[in-house]
């Protein structure tokens, strides 16, 4: 059996910024659900999920010693954090747009 | 054991919480990281206006807070707050010293402005060009590592004041000064970056940058307190923060703070070392304590990273509100009435328009969604600045000229100093690398 959830409900996220390139996150509250996680958030489908901010590649980085990941995110700022027009210049808001993402949660079963 | 603080994470940090970290913990170090990718082209622009200027503009008044209880404890500070003019920080910083009766000696790191040695043919980082190609370059500074700190710190200067040094490098230089470690193991290095890099950004490891209610609870933020490091000649660690403050540290504010501005957790590069931030281990010894073990790190790079600061025109903006029902239907025909008055306008590239309160942050809201108030945002990065202000006006105008129950409408026009980066030999910047020091006796 599963459940829908959202990221927000089993994991945390940070965003930072590079140039055009920002880097988000991905830590869950409860460190088994890494295996979890490696298996159904991929870069594909970060990619997708993201595809309105997302303009370049994701890369996902595993590590396993801290049971988090790290999303790295191509062309991402509109042109980069000095010289943006958006709102977010910095993208400090993108982490919560990942932890939008819809997932199919294993539940326990009676 | 080493004991090094972090009173500041960016230029207009809170000044208060540095000073009850000095008063509570006997602190070794105190970094002060204040210089953002920008603010040293700006801190330029202001030292070719008056020479004496062009160093941070809270530098005074965190020397005001900080330089009393420095008197009392003797713990040094290292902070960038130099920015493009170290020297009249350090020359400020002994005026101050004077004024307030301490005796106080103060190191200038400098040798980071590169401006007059970059070559027109290279590349840059960010783009298919070449320096040549950026016109109006109003900086240009080298990312100096802790080895250009060393001879400051044998010094024995009570602080020390540099421009552009990677942050980490200004928590691993005391390191390297205080343990001994050849500047060659790369293994410590590599765990004493990790630390630095922890430390850095002050507040958001101990639990700024991280509340969000009902699922990550961070008491009392209105007095967040400052991290400071206990470390090990070993490169092993404890963060943690003076009791009776706000904030807390555990193994998520400091997995996420690990993880802040890092691409390939393997290699993270600094002038000092390519840090493996993989192989970290967190473990949480006590209430606001995470014990950092492990971390290694490779034979640093051959070149400097250089930073480059450029007039890249200006930012016209403007915005204006509609509330109700039909708030966005009106904010929608307000957006497209814009579009037509500016969109095809002469100088003007791309025109960006936002919906605040729907689409503005995430440039989607994921579902369709009529919030009850919206604000329409415009745009532009332009060359010149009659241009940009055609933005707001055309906003402004809205008022008369758009539909009904349009409110709240503000403008504003900025200059733009736009960032590119490059690469520059260790040899050509280490010649002019230099550290005078200041005193007052």
């Amino acid at each position: 059996m599963t459940k829908t959830i959202k990221l927000y409900e089993i994991a945390h996220s940070r965003t930072g910024d590079k140039g055009n390139i920002i880097n988000l996150s991905l830590i869950p509250y409860i460190e088994k659900d890494y295996e979890f996680l490696k298996e159904i958030v991929t870069a594909e489908k970060v990619k997708m999920h993201l595809k309105d901010i997302v303009m370049g590649e994701v890369t996902r980085y595993e590590v396993p010693s801290i049971k988090a990941f790290n999303f790295v995110c191509t062309n991402s700022l509109l042109g980069g954090v000095t010289t943006s027009v958006s709102l977010d210049t910095h993208g400090k808001s993108f982490s919560s747009a990942l932890l939008e993402m819809e997932v199919q949660f294993p539940i326990e079963c009676d | 054991m080493l004991k090094i603080g972090s009173g500041a994470g960016f230029s207009g940090d809170r000044l208060d919480p540095a000073v009850d970290l000095v008063k509570k913990i006997d602190l070794d170090y105190l970094m002060l990281e204040c210089l953002a990718e920008r603010t040293i082209a700006i801190a330029q622009k202001e030292k070719l206006h008056d020479p004496s200027r062009g160093y941070d503009p809270l530098l005074e008044e965190r020397m005001y807070a900080l330089l009393p209880e420095l008197d009392v404890k003797r713990f040094r500070i290292i902070s960038n707050m130099g920015a493009a003019n170290p020297k009249a920080a350090a020359m400020k910083i002994v005026e101050i010293a004077e004024k307030l009766n301490i005796s106080i000696k103060v190191a200038a790191v400098t040798g980071d402005d590169v401006l007059n040695k970059l070559s027109g043919s290279f590349a840059l980082l960010e783009n298919e060009k070449t320096v040549n190609d950026i016109t109006h370059k109003i900086s240009a500074n080298a990312y100096l590592g802790a080895d250009s700190i060393l001879p400051a710190l044998e010094s024995d200067a009570d602080i020390i004041i540099t421009g552009r040094v990677a942050d980490p490098s200004l928590a691993l230089a005391p390191m390297i000064h205080h343990f001994g470690w050849d500047l060659d193991n790369y293994e410590l290095l590599g765990k004493g970056t990790v630390i630095g890099h922890l430390l850095e950004c002050a507040g958001q490891i101990t639990g700024g940058y991280f509340a969000d209610p009902g699922l990550k609870e961070v008491p009392n933020l209105e007095e967040l307190g400052f991290p400071y490091a206990a470390i090990h000649a070993d490169g092993s660690a404890v963060i943690t923060k003076p009791d009776n403050t706000g904030g807390v540290v555990n193994l998520q504010t400091v997995k996420e703070q690990l993880l802040y501005e890092v691409h390939d957790p393997s290699q993270y590069i600094t002038p000092d070392v390519k840090a493996d931030f993989s192989t970290v281990s967190l473990e949480e010894i006590a209430r606001d304590q995470v014990r950092v073990t492990g971390g290694s790190g490779k034979e640093k790079p051959e070149t400097y990273k250089v930073s480059i600061g450029y007039q890249a025109g200006f930012i016209g903006e403007g915005e204006i509100s509609y509330a109700g029902s039909t708030a966005i239907d009106r904010a929608k025909l307000a957006e497209e009435v814009i579009k037509k008055r500016l969109g095809n306008a002469d100088g003007i590239n791309e025109l960006r328009l936002d919906l605040i309160g729907v689409s503005s942050i995430h440039r989607t809201s994921f579902d369709e969604y009529r919030p009850y108030e919206v604000r329409l945002r415009a745009a532009v990065l332009v060359e010149n600045e009659v241009l940009a202000e055609k933005v707001g006006n055309e906003i402004e105008a809205l008022y008369t000229n758009g539909p009904y129950g349009g409110g709240g409408a503000r403008k504003k026009v900025s200059e733009c100093i736009g960032i590119v980066s490059t690469f520059l030999s260790r040899e050509i910047v280490d010649l002019d690398r230099k550290v005078e020091v200041f005193k007052n006796d």
